[in-house]
């Protein structure tokens, strides 16, 4: 039903598609993707640490290119960085594992950052809306604190708000559930499902949600769509109910249904 | 920055290549420092090009973020470092004119004082101690931030929100150290040839204020003041491109940025002098 009002052509299509380190990219992470996401997906892509859910999730929001392949955004061909298109890419947002905050900025800068670049706004200006989001991802009491003085439970938050204030078609997640307590793992669950349906302060619009992550079980009953990456292979596994008949060695590790193979 | 790097030098099997363990000879030695020397020109004249290139299609882009940083940075390249500049004129009036003092009063060429403060203090010293001092105080402190933020992956983070990292960190210090070195050159000229007075004043030289003025505007011509705004201009744009470079333009670790900051501030030093080099064959040919 929810699928049903912004379904209208793929928003990522990914053919053949390899994928470089960011640090090296010769270094392939994943080869011959192919991938398609539709408006209102809510996909999950499970992998171990070091399998190139971070690498990949860069090369689809646009940071480096694809090192082999077709990969169209929104019916455009990436990579993009000519300055003409580039406003395509501030439609998908990129939440990074450890936040990636500006450091020299307090939070609310950070969150403002983006909006003013792009709109062009003095600090006064974006504060209305900055404390709007503030406000919504219970960021409040930290907005003239540096991101040093945040625990990484709330950095990665401020880094969804920094990506949120663009208003992204797409929302990219790195690892959310990745290394913070439970009261934010069940934070983080309600809120992306509140993504999925629309958020007020975006208009009701949904979002479209991709997150990664190393523990598949807590995804069960949220995300709609699953797929792995091992071994540079990107496998797509389909609904919950497929992913538990699924009879993969790697997927009893990451459901955590079977010790660890010696 | 992926963008602009593919080149003939920078190929793995170059890497390679200056990584390899070869035996230890001269003409290999020399081999190597020469490939790495021809690396670091070739990335530096590509990045202070797109830098120009960002500067001048991008100026007016986003003003009201960018712009604020760079009456910051202008703030801390040039405001900031006055007093420090106030203590250094001083000082630099007093060893030259206590040097020249008492030479040129041996040779009873004491009217030559205002030639030598220009040739030596407006010419040559002061353009170049000011750069110096800005790219120790400031320039370290740009590699190291940019290293840092590099480093920890918010060069990316700036990637990921269309956020151009030249335009948002590079152009604001080039700007500031321009304007910075410039301005404090001036202040350090300034304060060096009144403070020179001053010195000369207290060793008992007869020396009127105006003869010593005269003496000064003498040996001024126009070309001086267009050659030392072109050269302290050229200085705070290249220590500036120089420091940014090697904070931002490789993916560096943080345990490799106290070496990038070594190679920073010792290229900066040669690209400075090399300047000052260019700038004193112009002269002599003008």
């Amino acid at each position: 039903m929810k699928e049903q009002t912004t379904s209208s052509g793929p928003l990522i299509e990914m053919a053949g598609v390899s994928v470089g380190a960011l640090r090296d990219q010769s270094t392939l992470m994943a080869e011959g993707v192919n991938w398609t996401v539709s408006g209102g997906d809510y996909w999950v892509i499970a992998g171990l640490q070091g399998s190139g859910k971070s690498d990949f999730l860069m090369m689809t929001a646009g940071l480096m290119a694809p090192a082999a392949g077709n990969y169209t955004l929104f019916g455009e061909q990436m990579p993009i960085f000519d300055e003409a298109r580039l406003p395509i890419r501030q439609r998908i947002g990129l939440v990074f594992d450890g936040g990636q905050l500006f450091n020299h900025l307090t939070v609310s800068e950070n969150v403002a950052l983006p909006l003013r670049y792009h709109r062009n706004l003095s600090a006064w200006q974006a504060n209305e809306r900055v404390q709007q989001w503030l406000e919504a991802l219970e960021l409040g009491p930290w907005a003239d604190s540096t991101p040093g003085a945040l625990g990484r439970n709330w950095q990665k938050r401020v880094g969804l708000a920094r990506a949120l204030v663009l208003e992204p078609e797409v929302l990219l997640i790195d690892n959310p559930l990745g290394g913070v307590d439970f009261r934010h793992i069940n934070w983080w669950l309600g809120f992306l499902d509140v993504l999925g349906r629309g958020h007020p302060l975006l208009g009701g619009k949904p979002v479209t949600l991709v997150a990664s992550t190393a523990d598949l079980r807590r995804w069960r009953g949220r995300a709609r769509q699953f797929a792995i990456l091992r071994d540079r292979q990107f496998v797509v596994l389909g609904t919950w109910q497929q992913v538990e008949s699924a009879s993969d060695e790697l997927l009893h590790e990451l459901l955590m249904t079977e010790a660890v193979k010696e | 920055m992926p963008k602009g790097n593919a080149s003939v030098f920078d190929s793995p099997q170059v890497r390679f290549l200056l990584r390899m363990p070869l035996p230890r000879a001269w003409s290999n030695h020399i081999g190597r420092k020469l490939l790495r020397f021809l690396l670091t020109i070739q990335g530096l004249g590509a990045f202070a090009l797109i830098t120009l290139g960002v500067m001048l299609t991008k100026f007016r882009l986003a003003r009201r973020v960018v712009w604020p940083l760079v009456f910051h940075e202008i703030s801390r390249a040039g405001l900031r470092l006055l007093p420090m500049f106030a203590f250094l004129s001083a000082a630099l009036g007093l060893l030259v004119i206590g040097q020249a003092v008492s030479w040129l009063t041996r040779v009873g060429a004491i009217n030559y004082l205002g030639t030598i403060m220009v040739l030596v203090v407006v010419r040559e010293l002061g353009p170049l101690l000011a750069a110096l001092l800005v790219l120790a105080r400031v320039g370290t402190a740009n590699v190291i931030e940019l290293g840092t933020a590099r480093a920890l992956g918010e060069v990316e983070a700036l990637e990921a929100l269309v956020i151009d990292p030249v335009h948002y960190l590079v152009m604001p210090r080039v700007i500031g150290m321009a304007v910075g070195v410039f301005s404090l050159t001036v202040y350090l000229i300034l304060g060096a040839l009144v403070s020179g007075y001053l010195w000369a004043f207290l060793q008992n030289v007869p020396l009127r204020p105006s003869d010593y003025f005269q003496q000064l505007t003498g040996s001024l011509d126009v070309l001086d003041f267009a050659f030392l705004a072109l050269k302290t201009l050229a200085f705070g744009f290249i220590i500036a491109i120089v420091t940014c470079y090697h904070g931002l333009a490789q993916p560096l670790r943080l345990e490799e940025i106290s070496y990038a900051t070594i190679r920073a501030v010792a290229q900066s030093v040669i690209a400075c002098v090399l300047i000052d080099a260019l700038f004193i064959v112009v002269y002599l040919a003008t």
